[in-house]
Formats: C-alpha cells, structure tokens, sequence
C-alpha cells in the first residue's frame, strides 16, 4: 500500500506522541498510586446497614495519619451523620448503596465517585484547604437525583 | 436517479429521523430553561421524563434512521437496484424498528420509563420499555441483514473484485454496529426483560452496565462513521477531486471495527468491580483510534489543498480561500469536521484514566457530546440532509433553500458554541450534568458555579433558544424539500447525488478480506473482557431488586 511521504511522518510522528502519552499516564496511574476510584470489595445490597463497616457510617481514625469515612448513600440522600475530617490527612472514603446507582462527588476536589449497590467503592484522598465542601450526586438516580447533596467540613 | 422503490425505502427513514429531530430539540430547549429556574413544568410532566426523551430521540432514532436512509440511497446509487428480497427485509426492518421507537416512546412519555438513555439497573423501567428497545435494535438488524445480502449478490457477480468505496464501508459500519450490539442485546434479553416483568427477582448490576458500555461506546462509533463517509466520498466530489486513496479510507475503516468496540470500561472507570489492570488495558485500546482518526484528518486536508491548487490557489495556505464556500452541502460539512477537532481534544482527557474524574458526569460531558454528535455528526447529517431528500423527491433545491440552509448552519454554529462552551466551562467547575434545577440550597460552591459571564445562565439559555430556532429552520427545509418545493423538470434543475470517484487500481485484497478483520476484532474483545467480564460473574454479589425511583 502507497503511503505519502507527508503521511508517513504525519503517522509516525502521531504514534510516537501517543505512545509517550500512554506511558506518562500509566506510569503516573501505577507507580504513584494516581487511579481512579474503585475498588473490588461487595456486599449485599439489602443487608447494608446490618455489614460492617456500613452498620456504623460516619468519620473513624484508622492510624495518626489516616481516617476512614464510611458513607451509605440512598435515594435521596448520604447516610454518613456529621462529616469533620483534618486537611493534610490521607482521608479514606467508602461507599456504598442500599438503592440505584448514585455518585458520591465533591466539589473542587478529585473525589468522584459512582457508587453501585452490591459494591464498595474506594478513594484515598488528601485535602489541603480547610473549609466546607458541597457533596453532591452527579449519577441520575430519580426525580430527587438534583436535591441529593450534602457536606464535609475540613478543618 | 436510483430506483423509485429504493428511493421510498430511504424517504420513510428520513421521515421518522426528522420526526425524532422535531420532538428531541423541543425537549432540549425545554431543558435549557428549565435547568435555569426559568420554566416549571406541570405536575405531570417531569425533567427527567424530557431527558429520557431528548436522549433517546436524538441520539439513538435520529441517528439510526438518518443512517439507514443515507445506506440505502448510496447501496442502491454505488451497487445497483434493490432485488425484491432485499427490498422486503429494508421494509421489515423499517416496520420493525420503527414499532420498537413508538413502544418506547409510549412508554417514556407515559412516564414509566424516565430512565435516560442509558437505563442503567436497578432503575426499573416498565417491561415494554425493554421490549420497545429489544425490538429496535432487531429492526436494526434486519434492514442491515437486507444491506448485506445486497452486497454479497454484488460480490458474487463480480468475483475477485473490491467492492466500490461506499458498498465498503457501509459494509464496515453494518459489521461493527452488529458486533457491538450484542452486548446491548444480551443485557436486555437476558437481564432487563426477565427481571422487568418479574420472572427473576434481582439483577447482576454491574455486569448490566458493563454489557451496556461494550454497546455505547462502538454507538459513538456507529453514528460517526456515517458521517466519515460523506467526508471521505462525498467532501472531494464538492471539492471537484477523486478520494484521495482508495486503500487508506478502507485500512481507516477496519481499524475503527477494531479499536472501537474492546473500549467501553473507559465509561466506567471511576466505578467499582472493575480492577485498573483492566481498565488502563481499555484506556490504551482507546486510544488507537487516534490512528484512524489521524489518517482522516490527513486525507481531508489533502482533498482541500489538491482541490485549492487544482484551482490555481498558491503559498501555503491559499488553498483555503478556493474552497467552494458558497455551496451549502460544503460549508456545513466543512463546519462539522471543525467542530470534531475540539470535540476529539475533548475526547482525549475524558478517556485519559486519572483525568476522568474531574470531567465524569459533570456538563463537561454533554458539552463534548454536542461537539461530538450533537454537531460533527448532526451537521454532516444536515449537510447530506440538504441535498438527500431532493435527490430522492425529484424536488429542486432552490436558491432561497439554499439561502435559508445557510442560515440554519450558521444558527446551529453560534448556539452550539455558546451552549457547548458554558456547558465545558461550567462542567470544569463542577456543576453536575443530568439535573433539574439545583441550587443545593445556595451552597456558595453551587452559586459560584454560575458567576461568570460564560457560565451564567443566560448564555446557555441563549444558545439553547438559537438552537432550537435552527432546528426549526432545518424542519422547514425538510419539509419544503420533502413536500412542497418545485419538481424538478429541466435536467439541471436535477439535484445530484455528489459521490467521488475512488480508484481502487492499487488497492490490496486483504483490506476486503472480512473473515481478518471480525476475527481480529473477536480477538481483541475477548483479550480486553472475558477475564473481568467472567468476574463479574463469578464473584457477583447477590443481585438488586428493581426500584422506581421517580
Ligand atoms: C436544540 C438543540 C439542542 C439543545 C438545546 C440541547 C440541549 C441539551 C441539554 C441542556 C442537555 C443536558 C441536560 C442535562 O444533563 O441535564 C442535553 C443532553 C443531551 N443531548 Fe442535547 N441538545 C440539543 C441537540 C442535541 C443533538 C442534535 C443531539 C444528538 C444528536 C443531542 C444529544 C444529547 C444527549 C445524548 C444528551 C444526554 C442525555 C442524558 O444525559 O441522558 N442533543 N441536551
Ligand atoms: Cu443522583
Ligand atoms: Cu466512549
């Protein structure tokens, strides 16, 4: 098959870039931990809140450096009572849910979760402004999907 | 001029796609207004009932009947009359099709399906919906199967050579969208519609989902690649060229069967019960579409410049001004492959892995889809659109169509902007797609959302009410052309149908060679699913009930 001259470097030129983007992005995803959120753990979506650690949701501290924060979402709503965490702490979030597909999202950071009954979602992430973040649902999950929202306070 | 029994075939699809247009923009701009508070619907009409429907109008009954309308035209153009069998089944499946759209609909507008498009479980829509969709997807399958039996008859009586460019890849197109809909097929059949009229009590979501994206993502694929084929054959006959290489258009072909069905986890991966082996795996099989999609960009820009300098243009960029702006069915395809280069940019971070989470499920993402479909595709459509329905009317188009299809792209050009640009910017800061009007009760993050000049909710408004106007225009055209406009008597009044000549002389025969390329692409589809897909299966958790939560 007949290839331009111009095509050829067009071609080459492309793959190359593609091939060091690839490598900047996986190197990136596996040897300093930057992947998305995920998780391979389930449950029983109807025994939710009799498992740990959804029977008891909310903020708990693992290590000195670490808490976990155990979220139930539902339609419409997070069962999750009063979310405080530190800045500057390797915060765990884990979510689950007792319903339809929903999404634990905060604003203005990279926490962006879908949260699927029947699995246990998991993010590792750090904060590093004190304030109070919106959390909000950006998976449609019914009429309520837009009034489901709530907040975490960094301090 | 094909013949008046093929031309039928092509103007019933036409006429439900634009059926489809009409009700699916009314329901956009109903969203833009009510997404800003400036609209309350009433009681029995709810936002996510009009989303389900401006989804599923738009981009799948717009889509799939202006597709099938645009293959039979050029089948029965490039590779002769229909025979009666072939006839009968492109009937069928129009019949078919078309009975699973209206089951739909019902059922969406009767508000027991306000699922969206993507009816992701344990949302459980009414049993019919499933059926309506099921239904579609086999009319699809017979007006295909009556496409290829017209195709292998061809090739029977011409042993030994390549089909011509359009049988091709109309062929490539059939072959990848019936690949791809087995996933779709295999959910619905044997998840949704069991479990929808209660034969089993729960549902497998996240295989449900993943079956699901295996069939969404080559869909994107499936309306794209229609729109390839006016810029690889139908851009260089305006252009007053030949298709630029005969063999390169095909190689680019099978490459999108290949890269874009083993890729659908790239819709899934801020979501748990898949490891990120599997999905970065996806993520690279992702982007080998770049190859392709680079050969394109390349042919167009060689069309417009042999075209340019065939025309006496000189430097390096003097081609451009000798592009035949004037002529309607150039400049709206022109303005489509533009749009496709941010929308393809924009394409790029969404599948990007880790970048995935700042934009996913955010208004970033229906402003790349309108850059994406809701222009490159839908505008090439218009292009075709203008010249199509005379074509298979015997209507003229007349100079104050053409005027007013200028118009129209121009419209649709400035809404899209100012609607898709918001919908980027607004996404970027974190404002959620697919909601009603939220305020959260005016959380400050929320209301920041919509300070700027760009973002507020003036400008997508604005652009959603131009667009729409657009639409109308384009609806005029339609039925102008369809029904109303001068018959055509003097030969020149004759609209053409502008297919480019390709030369196949140099062309390899492996290219045509299908038995390698289904194979390869088997290949690659059980390499990227059969292990996690296999998980989902064998380590599910116990299943959910359905929930109507609406
Ligand atoms: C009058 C022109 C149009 C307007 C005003 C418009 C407006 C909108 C708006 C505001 C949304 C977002 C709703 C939300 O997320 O809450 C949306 C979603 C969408 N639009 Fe359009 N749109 C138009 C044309 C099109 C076209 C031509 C297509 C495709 C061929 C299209 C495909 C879609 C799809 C697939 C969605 C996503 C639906 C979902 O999230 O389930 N739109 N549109
Ligand atoms: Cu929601
Ligand atoms: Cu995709």
């Amino acid at each position: 098959m007949h290839l331009h001259k111009y095509e050829k470097i067009w071609l080459v030129f492309g793959i190359a870039s593609l091939i060091v983007f690839l490598s900047v992005v996986g190197v990136s995803a596996f040897s300093h931990d930057h992947t998305p959120s995920g998780g391979m753990d389930t449950i029983d979506p109807e025994k939710v809140n009799e498992t740990a650690p959804f029977d008891n949701p909310g903020v708990s501290q693992l290590d000195d450096d670490t808490y976990q924060v155990t979220i139930v979402a539902m339609a419409f709503g997070y069962n999750a009572p009063e979310m405080k965490v530190p800045a500057g702490k390797e915060i765990i979030f884990k979510v689950t849910s007792t319903d339809v597909v929903h999404s634990f999202t905060i604003d203005n950071t990279k926490v962006n979760m879908m949260v699927v009954p029947g699995q246990i979602t998991t993010k590792s992430y750090t904060f590093e402004k004190p304030g109070k973040y919106l959390i909000l649902c950006n998976e449609y999950c019914g009429t309520g999907h837009h009034m489901m929202s709530s907040e975490i306070e960094v301090y | 001029m094909i013949a008046v029994k093929d031309r039928k075939i092509a103007l019933a699809n036409i006429g439900v796609a634009y059926a489809a247009f009409l009700i699916g923009t009314l329901a956009g701009l109903l969203q833009v207004f009510i997404r800003n508070d400036a609209l309350q619907l009433p009681a029995w009409l709810d936002y996510y009932q009009i989303l389900t429907a401006h989804g599923v109008l738009l981009a799948l009954i717009f889509t799939t009947f202006f597709i099938f309308a645009f293959f039979t035209t050029g089948m029965s153009k490039s590779i002769g009359t229909f025979g009666p069998k072939v006839r009968l089944y492109s009937w069928v499946g129009f019949w078919v099709t078309l009975f699973g759209t209206v089951m739909a609909t019902v059922m969406i507008v009767s508000g027991k399906a306000s699922v969206l498009y993507t009816f992701y479980a344990p949302l459980k829509a009414s049993g019919w919906f499933y059926v309506g969709l099921a239904l579609f997807i086999i009319g699809t399958w017979i007006s295909s199967f009556a496409l290829i039996g017209h195709y292998m008859a061809w090739r029977r009586k011409n042993k030994g050579h390549l089909s011509p460019l359009f049988a091709f890849m109309t062929i490539t197109t059939i072959v990848m969208w019936l690949i791809a809909c087995l996933g779709v097929v295999a959910t619905v059949l044997f998840q949704y519609i069991p479990w929808a009229f209660g034969w089993t009590d729960t549902i497998n979501v996240e295989l449900s989902r993943s079956l699901f994206w295996y069939f969404g993502h080559p869909l994107v694929y499936f309306w794209l690649l229609p729109a390839y084929m006016a810029w690889y054959l139908i851009v260089p006959k305006l252009l007053g060229v030949k298709v630029f290489s005969d063999s390169l258009a095909r190689l680019s072909f099978v490459l999108f069967i290949l890269f874009s069905i083993p890729v659908g986890f790239h819709h899934q991966l801020t979501e748990p019960g898949i490891s990120n082996f599997w999905k970065f795996l996806q993520v690279v099989l992702t982007f080998m579409v770049i190859v392709p999609s680079l050969m394109t960009a390349f042919t167009m820009f060689a069309n417009f410049e042999i075209s340019g300098r065939k025309k006496g243009a000189v430097g390096l960029f003097g081609w451009f001004r000798m592009l035949p702006w004037k002529d309607v069915r150039f400049t709206s395809i022109f303005i489509a492959m533009a749009f496709f280069i941010p929308g393809g940019a924009g394409g790029i971070i969404n599948a990007s892995f880790q970048l995935n989470e700042v934009v996913h499920n955010t208004l970033w993402i229906v402003g790349h889809f309108h850059i994406t479909v809701g222009t490159p595709v839908a505008m090439t459509f218009m292009g075709l659109t203008f010249w199509l329905i005379p074509y298979l009317t015997g209507r003229q188009f007349t100079k104050s169509m053409q005027r007013l299809g200028f118009v129209q792209i121009i419209t649709w050009t400035i809404g899209m902007l100012l609607m898709s640009t918001s919908q980027h910017i607004l996404g970027l800061l974190g404002a959620p797609r697919r909601t009603a009007y939220a305020g959260y009760n005016n959380h400050p993050s929320a209301l920041e959302w919509f300070d700027g000049i760009l973002t507020s909710h003036v400008t997508m408004a604005v652009g959603g009410s131009i667009l729409f106007l657009s639409a109308m225009i384009l609806m005029y055209i339609v039925i102008m052309t369809m029904f109303l406009s001068p018959k055509a008597e003097r030969p020149e009044d004759f609209v053409e149908f502008p297919l480019a000549e390709s030369d196949k002389e140099h062309t390899p025969k492996f290219l045509e060679n299908w038995a390698i390329w289904v194979g390869i692409a088997f290949a690659l589809i059980f390499i990227a699913y059969a292990i996690p897909i296999g998980d989902m299966i064998q380590n599910a958790p116990p299943g959910s009930k359905g929930f109507i939560t609406w």
